[in-house]
C-alpha cells in the first residue's frame, strides 16, 4: 500500500484517504454549454504522468489536499494549499524514486 | 551385483545416538498418532522427523498418478510431506512441530497409505499427458456435472471439515526500520549490525529456529550459529520472529509477515511497514530430474544433513550421493559418521551422472550410465539451487540467469529500499556473506534512520519540528554516520545440471515430468508462461520454489533455447501459503447504536441493519404503530439522522449552492426542507435545516448520507470557497434525535416541555425552537412532518436521550402513546407520499424528475447542478407519481415493471405498501412522462408473470394531500393539562456500564476497581467542548497549542485534533462553564468565525493505561505509535478498528495511557474491539476514577 504524505499530518496509509480524482475547473455557469458542463463532468485527462488532483484525508485532518502525483511511479509533491509551510519530507522510497 | 536382491528389513528405529547440533529435547516424549497408530517422539521433533526416527519412509501419495512419495528436501517445502493434522488439511508435516495427542494423516489416500487403488493412474500414466482434463471432458457439454463427480474424487488435498471450527485469527502492524526476511548467518548479522546503528530491526525467520543452514552445518558451522544467535537475541534492538515468513512486498515496502502463533490462533497476519527491506531467504536446494527421481529414498543434500544433525535420524542404510557442491560433499562426511553406508559417491563435477532409482515403494537401486545398478535404498543429490527471488520481484527486479552459477541472481532493480544479503546476493564462504551482510545492514539503517528522521519532522505529533527543538530543515535528528561501503560478493562456479539422460519429475507437487513439459512444448506452448499455465509446474503448493529452476530448462531444452532466453516467470504473492482466515483476520465491522438501541432491543423490537446503523424496524405489529400515529401519538427514534452543526457569516451562501431551492430569507426559528443535487442534477439528499441564530444553523440529512453530505458540503467549501465564513461541525450522535407524530403530539410534548410556547400561533409549522424537556436543557424541537401528522422532532443532548424517551412513554399512556419503528414510518411517509432518496430516486434521477419540480429554483445565479436542471426543464423522462392498484388488495412488489402494450419498459415501482390508514395497496412510481398524466391506467408485471393494473394517482400524497393533519382538530395548544412531574434527569455512556456502578452528578458510571496492567475505562462523561476555525486562524494562538499536541490547563486538557481543530475536555459536569467560557473567547476572537460546539454527548471517550497500551493498538491501529514519532502529549486522528477515532496520548505518571474518541453511536463497537484486541494482554474494564482525570 503507498502511503500519501499529508502536509498536515505526515506519512498515512493511502486507505485513510478518499481520492477525488484530478482537478477540473468548473465552468461558469451561466454562459456554460451542455457541452463544456458534461466534459467537466465526465471527461479526464487521464495523463500518464504528473496529475494534479484532490485527495480528502477523511480518516485524519478531514482537509482536502491538492496533490501532484506521477500516476506511473506514485511519487508526489504536495501543492500549497493553505497547508503549513513544510518541507516535503518523504520516505526513503520517495527520495531515492523508488516505487 | 544383483538388483533383486531384497532389501534389509526396516529397523524399528533410525534414531542416532545424541547429535552436537541436535534441536530436538530427549528429555521430553510426546505421543501422537499416525494413520490411527500410537506413535512417540521427541519435543522438538517435526511431524516428518518423528515417523523417519521410526522407520517411515513413505507419507503420501502423489497429486496425479498417486505414487508413494517420502522426505525429499525435509522441509517446509517438501511436496511428499503434506499431511492432515485433525481437522486441519495441508500440513507441512516436515515443518510442523509434533505436539503431545496430535491426530495425523495422511492425505490423498484410499483406502490407506500402503494401498491406493488410484495408484492405477500410474499405470495410464501415458494417457494423462498435460491438458488431459481440457481434452477429454470437453465434449458433450450436458456430462460435465458427470465428470465433475468423477473428478472430485481424484483431487488432492486434505480433507476440510464440513462445519467450520471457530478459529481465532488475528492481526497486528509492525513499524520495523529495517526488516530481515531470513534468519540465517547473514540475516542474523545485517540485523545486528543495523540495531547496532540504532536502528529497529524485525527479523523474521520461517522456521523454528533461526541459523538457516548453520543448523545443520559441522562444528564450525555450529559455533558461528552459537555466536550470532546470542547477538541476535540478546540484542534489545532486534524482535524475531520465528516459524513465520514474509510473504508479501508491496508499494513502499508495505510488508506481509504470516506468523503461525499456534494453538488458540492458528495464524496471525503482521502488516509491516518496513523503512528497509532485506531478504535473507538463503538458497533453496534443487532436485535432479531423472527416472524415478520421486521414489522415496531419493533426497536432498539439505534434507539429509538436516535429518541427520537436527533430528539424529538416520536416513537410509546404503546410499549413492551425486554430488556437485560443497553440500553433496558434506552430506557424505555426515552420513558416513551416521553409519550409512556409502555404497557410490558420483561427482558431477568430473561429468559423473546417474541415470535411473528403482524400486517399488522406495528406492532399492541407482542405474548408472552403462547400466550399473547399485544396491541402495537411499540417493542424495547435490545438483545446485534455486535463488528464492520473491520479495526482490515483488519490488520490481527481474533476476538474471548466470550460466556460471547455475541460478538465477538478482538484476539490481529492486530500488533502493530493499537491499537483499547472504546466498540471494551472492557466493562465498560464510564471514565473505557475514561481513557482506553486515555492511549491508549498517548502510540500512543509515537509510531508515534518516527516513525516520524526515517521518518524525513530518509528523505534527512529533514535537521536534513544528514545537520546539526542531531546525525547520525536517532534520529532527543529526544524520547517521556513514556506514561505509558495501563488499562484492564472488559468484562460484557451479555445473548446470537439470536433467539426467532420462526423463523424471520436474513438478512433484502437481506431478508435471519433464516430459510432459517436452509435449506441451510440441503442441506450440513454447512460451515459459504458456508452458507452465499449460502444464501447471509451478502452479502447485510449492509455487516454484524447488521446480521452478528444472522447469525453465525443461522448457529451454525442449525449445532450443538458452535458460537466459527462456526468461523466468513471475513470483507474485503470496511467498507461503496463508490461511483465508489469517487475510480476514478479526472481523471489525463497525455497528452504531443509538442511545436508546438497548431499550428497543429490551422491548421486543425486530432488529434492521441500515447501513453500520441497527435500528428497530417493529414492535410486533407496525399496522397498529402506524394506526397510534395517525389515531393518537407515537414516537420514533430517529439518531441516525444526520445533523451538521453550522457556525459562520455566509451559511446561506452555503446553503443557496448546495440546495437547489432558495435559502437568502429563511428567518431564524424557521426550517426549511431542501434537496442536493449532485452537479449532473441527479437527487443527492433531502433534508430540513434549520436556523437556530443570526450566524447559527443545524443542517439534517438523510440517515444513509450523513457522512457522504458532511464529506460534500466540506469539499464545497474547502476546495472552490474557502474565503467563505461557515465552521461545520458534525452533530449526528450528539443528540437522541425522537419524532413525536400524531394529533396527540402536542399535548404529550407540552406535558414535558418548560418555558416554550407550543400553540399554533407561537410554534407553527416549519419552524425550530431550543428548550428543556423533562428537565433537560439544550434541546432542539422542530415542527416538521415526515409521518404527514402534526408532530415534533426533538433533538435532546444523547445522554439523556433514554430519560426523556421513557418520559414520553410514562406521560402518554392516557393519550395513546407507544413506540414505532422504521416500517411504520415507511408506510406513514407513503400515505403521505414524501419520497426517500435512493429508492423512489437513483443514480439517474434528477430532481425535475423526482415531483421535486417545485423547489428548484433556476432563477438563483447559481446552485450544484443548476445547468442540468435548467436544461432538463419541460424534457420528457421520468417522472414520480402516486399509483394505486385498481384491486386495492394487491401489493406490486417494490422494483416490479411497468410495461407499454408492446412489452416495452416504461417505468417501475419505487415504494408500496398496504395501508392501514385506507385498507388498501398503494405506492409510487418512476414512470415515463407520456404515462405519467393522473388517470393513466398502467400494467404492472408482478414476480409470478401476471400483471396487475395501477391508477396514476393525482397526487404523491395518498393521504392527506391538503396538509390539514397539520393542524388537526382538538391537538389542543401544548398547555400543559396534567401536573408534569418528572424524575431527575439521568445521563448515560455509550459504553456498556461494569459492575459495580455509581452516580456521578447525572452520570452512571462504572465504579470497578482494576489493579491490572492494562486498564480500559470509559470516560464518556467528562466534559468535551469542540472548537473549530479555519486552519491559518490566529485564534490557536489564544489556543495555545496546535494540531498533534495537547495541553493540560487546570482541570481541562486542550486538544489540537486537526488543523483548527480543537478538543476541551473538562471535569464531569463543566460542560456548559467551558462552552460559555470558550464561546467569549471566540467572540472576542478576530478574522474567521470559530465555532463551540458542545460534544460532551457526541463523542465516546475511552482511556486506555498500561504499559502494553502500545502493543494493543498495534492490533487495531496502523499508525507508528512509537515514542519518538507519538510522545506524551501527543494528538492524532486515524483508524482504530476502521473506524475513524482520534488517539491522544496522555500519560498517567510515566505508565502509558491513551485516550481515545469517537462518535457517540460507535463507542461500544470501539469499547468491545479494544477488549477483544487486549484480551492477550489481560485489559481489564476499570471505573471511571473518582478524582479528576
Amino acid at each position: 500500500m503507498m502511503q500519501l504524505n499529508c502536509p498536515w499530518c505526515g506519512p498515512r496509509n493511502v486507505s485513510e484517504f478518499h481520492h477525488r480524482g484530478e482537478i477540473v475547473p468548473r465552468p461558469q455557469v451561466a454562459t456554460t454549454t451542455p457541452q463544456d458542463w458534461r466534459q467537466y463532468l465526465y471527461e479526464r485527462a487521464n495523463t500518464a504522468g504528473w496529475s494534479t488532483e484532490t485527495w480528502y484525508h477523511s480518516a485524519g485532518c478531514r482537509r482536502f489536499l491538492t496533490i501532484e502525483r506521477d500516476t506511473l511511479t506514485n511519487q508526489i509533491r504536495p501543492v500549497d494549499n493553505g497547508s503549513p509551510e513544510v518541507a516535503p519530507v518523504l520516505g526513503v522510497a520517495e527520495q531515492t524514486g523508488a516505487s | 551385483m544383483s538388483p533383486m536382491r531384497t532389501r534389509p528389513a526396516p529397523p524399528t528405529t533410525m534414531r542416532l545416538d545424541p547429535q552436537p547440533g541436535e534441536v530436538i529435547d530427549r528429555s521430553t516424549s510426546v505421543r501422537f498418532r499416525w494413520n490411527g497408530q500410537l506413535r512417540t517422539a521427541y519435543q522438538g521433533d517435526t511431524i516428518i522427523s518423528a515417523l523417519a526416527a521410526a522407520g517411515e519412509r513413505v507419507f503420501s501419495r502423489s497429486f496425479k498418478y498417486h505414487r508413494p512419495r517420502g522426505l525429499l528436501t525435509g522441509s517446509f517445502s517438501d511436496p511428499g510431506c503434506t499431511v492432515q493434522v485433525g481437522d486441519e488439511p495441508n500440513v507441512r508435516g516436515a515443518h510442523r512441530l509434533v505436539e503431545a495427542g496430535l491426530d495425523v494423516h495422511a492425505q490423498n489416500v484410499w483406502p490407506s497409505l500402503g494401498v491406493d487403488v488410484k495408484a492405477a493412474n500410474q499405470l495410464v500414466g501415458r494417457f494423462l499427458p498435460p491438458g488431459f482434463y481440457y481434452k477429454t471432458f470437453m465434449q458433450p457439454a450436458r456430462l460435465w456435472p458427470a465428470y465433475q463427480a468423477v473428478l472430485r474424487r481424484f483431487s488432492s488435498g486434505g480433507t476440510v471439515p464440513p462445519v467450520a471450527p471457530e478459529i481465532y485469527f488475528d492481526k497486528r502492524y509492525a513499524h520495523p526500520d529495517v526488516l530481515v526476511a531470513g534468519g540465517g548467518p547473514a540475516g542474523m548479522a545485517a540485523a545486528v549490525a543495523a540495531a547496532d546503528a540504532g536502528a529497529r530491526v524485525l527479523l523474521v525467520e520461517e522456521e523454528h529456529q533461526l541459523g538457516g543452514h548453520l543448523r545443520w552445518g559441522d562444528a564450525t558451522d555450529l559455533e558461528a550459529l552459537a555466536h550470532w544467535r546470542e547477538q541476535v537475541l540478546e540484542h534489545e534492538g532486534i524482535e524475531v520472529l520465528t516459524d513465520s515468513t514474509v510473504i508479501a512486498r508491496y508499494d513502499e515496502n508495505w510488508v506481509g509477515i504470516v506468523q503461525r502463533v499456534g494453538p488458540g490462533a492458528r495464524e496471525r497476519l503482521i502488516k509491516a511497514r518496513a523503512r528497509v527491506l532485506v531478504p535473507a531467504a538463503g538458497l533453496i536446494e534443487r532436485p535432479y530430474v531423472f527416472e524415478g527421481n520421486d521414489r522415496p529414498g531419493v533426497m536432498l543434500s539439505t534434507a539429509a544433513r538436516r535429518l541427520i544433525n537436527m533430528y539424529a535420524v538416520k536416513p537410509g542404510e546404503r546410499a549413492v550421493v551425486l554430488t556437485a557442491n560443497a553440500s553433496g560433499d558434506a552430506v557424505v562426511e555426515d552420513l558416513q559418521r551416521a553409519g550409512v553406508q556409502i555404497a557410490h559417491v558420483v561427482d558431477a563435477r568430473t561429468g559423473g551422472d546417474i541415470v535411473a532409482a528403482r524400486g517399488r515403494s522406495g528406492v532399492s537401486s541407482v542405474v548408472l550410465p552403462g547400466g550399473r545398478a547399485v544396491q541402495a535404498d537411499l540417493l542424495v543429490t547435490a545438483t545446485g539451487w534455486t535463488t528464492p527471488t520473491a520479495l526482490l520481484n515483488m519490488a520490481g527486479d527481474r533476476p538474471v540467469y548466470s550460466p556460471q552459477a547455475a541460478r538465477f541472481l538478482p538484476g539490481g532493480q529492486a530500488g533502493d529500499t530493499v537491499l537483499a544479503v547472504g546466498g540471494l546476493a551472492g557466493d562465498g564462504s560464510t564471514e565473505q556473506l557475514v561481513e557482506h551482510a553486515a555492511a549491508t545492514g549498517r548502510r540500512c539503517a543509515a537509510l531508515a534512520l534518516t527516513a525516520r528522521a524526515g517521518h518524525a519532522a513530518a509528523t505534527p505529533t512529533s514535537p521536534s519540528v513544528r514545537g520546539d527543538g526542531g531546525d525547520g530543515d525536517g532534520n529532527a535528528a543529526p544524520a547517521p554516520e556513514d556506514p561505509g561501503p558495501v563488499p562484492d560478493l564472488p559468484v562460484a562456479e557451479h555445473p548446470e545440471l537439470f536433467r539426467a539422460s532420462t526423463h523424471g519429475f520436474v513438478d512433484f507437487s502437481e506431478d508435471v515430468s519433464s516430459q510432459d513439459i517436452k509435449l506441451a512444448v510440441a503442441e506450440g506452448y513454447d512460451d515459459i508462461e504458456l508452458a507452465k499455465r499449460y502444464t501447471t509446474a509451478t502452479m502447485g503448493p510449492l509455487q516454484g520454489k524447488i521446480e521452478l529452476v528444472n522447469t525453465i530448462a525443461a522448457v529451454a531444452e525442449a525449445t532450443g533455447r538458452t535458460i537466459a532466453e527462456t526468461g523466468t516467470t513471475t513470483w507474485r504473492p503470496s511467498y507461503a501459503p496463508i490461511t483465508l482466515g489469517a487475510l480476514a483476520g478479526r472481523m471489525f465491522s463497525p455497528t452504531r447504536r443509538s442511545p436508546l438501541q438497548a431499550w428497543h432491543e429490551g422491548h421486543g423490537a425486530h432488529p434492521l441493519v441500515a447501513g453500520q446503523w441497527i435500528r428497530p424496524e417493529h414492535y410486533g405489529d407496525p399496522a397498529a404503530e402506524v394506526r397510534a400515529v395517525r389515531e393518537g401519538v407515537g414516537i420514533i427514534d430517529v439518531t441516525p439522522i444526520g445533523k451538521l452543526d453550522l457556525v459562520g457569516r455566509d451559511i446561506s451562501r452555503l446553503l443557496n449552492l448546495l440546495y437547489v431551492n432558495k435559502w437568502s430569507k429563511l428567518a431564524v426559528g424557521r426550517v426549511r426542507y431542501g434537496v442536493m443535487c449532485a452537479e449532473d442534477g441527479v437527487v443527492l439528499d433531502d433534508g430540513v435545516t434549520g436556523r437556530l441564530g443570526e450566524d447559527h444553523y443545524l443542517m439534517s440529512t438523510t440517515s444513509s448520507g450523513a457522512g457522504a453530505i458532511w464529506e460534500w458540503v466540506e469539499e464545497w467549501l474547502q476546495t472552490a470557497h474557502p474565503d467563505w465564513d461557515v465552521q461545520v461541525t458534525p452533530v449526528t450522535t450528539a443528540y437522541t434525535s425522537i419524532n413525536v407524530a400524531g394529533p396527540r403530539s402536542r399535548q404529550l410534548v407540552g406535558r414535558l416541555v418548560e418555558g416554550l410556547d407550543l400553540s399554533p400561533e407561537a410554534f407553527g409549522y416549519m419552524h425550530v425552537r431550543t428548550g428543556r424537556i423533562a428537565g433537560v436543557d439544550n434541546c432542539v424541537l422542530w415542527r416538521i412532518g415526515f409521518t404527514g401528522e402534526l408532530s415534533y422532532e426533538l433533538h435532546v443532548p444523547a445522554s439523556y436521550g433514554l430519560h426523556v424517551w421513557e418520559q414520553l412513554l410514562a406521560h402518554g399512556a392516557d393519550l395513546g402513546v407507544r413506540p414505532f419503528g422504521i416500517e411504520a414510518q415507511r408506510i406513514l411517509r407513503l400515505e403521505k407520499g414524501h419520497l426517500i432518496v435512493g429508492q423512489d430516486t437513483d443514480g439517474l434521477t434528477k430532481a425535475s424528475s423526482a415531483g421535486l419540480d417545485w423547489a428548484i429554483k433556476l432563477d438563483k445565479d447559481d446552485f450544484v447542478g443548476k445547468p442540468e436542471l435548467a436544461w432538463a426543464t419541460d424534457t420528457p423522462g421520468p417522472r414520480l407519481v402516486g399509483v394505486q392498484p385498481v384491486d386495492g388488495r394487491v401489493v406490486p412488489p417494490e422494483a416490479s415493471q411497468i410495461l407499454s402494450g408492446s412489452g416495452a419498459i416504461l417505468g417501475r415501482i419505487t415504494s408500496s405498501r398496504m395501508s392501514p390508514t385506507l385498507g388498501r395497496a398503494i405506492g409510487l412510481a418512476q414512470v415515463h412522462s407520456s404515462v405519467s398524466d393522473p388517470g393513466t391506467r398502467l400494467r404492472v408485471r408482478l414476480r409470478d408473470g401476471t400483471d396487475c393494473t395501477v391508477v396514476v394517482t393525482e397526487h404523491l400524497a395518498h393521504v392527506d394531500p391538503e396538509g390539514q393533519l397539520q393542524e388537526p382538530e382538538g391537538a389542543g395548544d401544548g398547555s400543559s393539562d396534567q401536573v408534569s412531574s418528572h424524575p431527575d434527569p439521568v445521563a448515560r455512556t455509550p459504553i456498556p456500564v461494569t459492575k459495580p456502578s455509581g452516580r456521578l452528578g447525572d452520570w452512571v458510571v462504572s465504579t470497578r476497581t482494576a489493579t491490572g496492567p492494562l486498564r480500559l475505562s470509559d470516560h464518556s462523561a467528562l466534559a468535551k467542548v469542540a472548537l473549530k476555525t479555519t486552519p491559518k486562524s490566529t485564534f490557536t494562538e489564544v489556543m495555545d497549542v496546535s494540531h498533534g499536541r495537547t495541553r493540560r490547563t487546570g482541570d481541562d486538557l486542550v486538544i489540537g485534533s486537526g488543523p483548527g481543530e480543537w478538543l476541551v475536555l473538562g471535569p464531569v459536569g463543566s460542560q456548559q462553564e467551558l462552552t460559555d467560557r470558550w464561546r467569549e473567547q471566540a467572540s472576542d476572537a478576530e478574522g474567521p468565525s470559530v465555532a463551540v460546539v458542545d460534544q460532551t454527548h457526541g463523542r465516546a471517550l475511552l482511556r486506555l493505561t498500561g504499559l502494553d497500551a502500545t502493543a494493543l493498538l498495534a492490533k487495531v491501529c496502523a499508525i507508528d505509535l512509537s515514542e519518538d514519532l507519538v510522545p506524551d502529549g501527543s494528538a492524532l486522528r486515524t483508524s482504530v478498528a476502521t473506524l475513524v477515532t482520534d488517539l491522544v496520548r496522555d500519560d498517567s505518571e510515566g505508565t502509558p495511557s491513551f485516550l481515545l474518541h469517537c462518535e457517540r453511536s460507535s463507542g461500544q463497537y470501539l469499547y468491545e474491539a479494544l477488549l477483544d484486541a487486549g484480551a492477550e494482554f489481560g485489559v481489564e474494564p476499570e471505573g471511571f476514577p473518582d478524582e479528576d482525570d
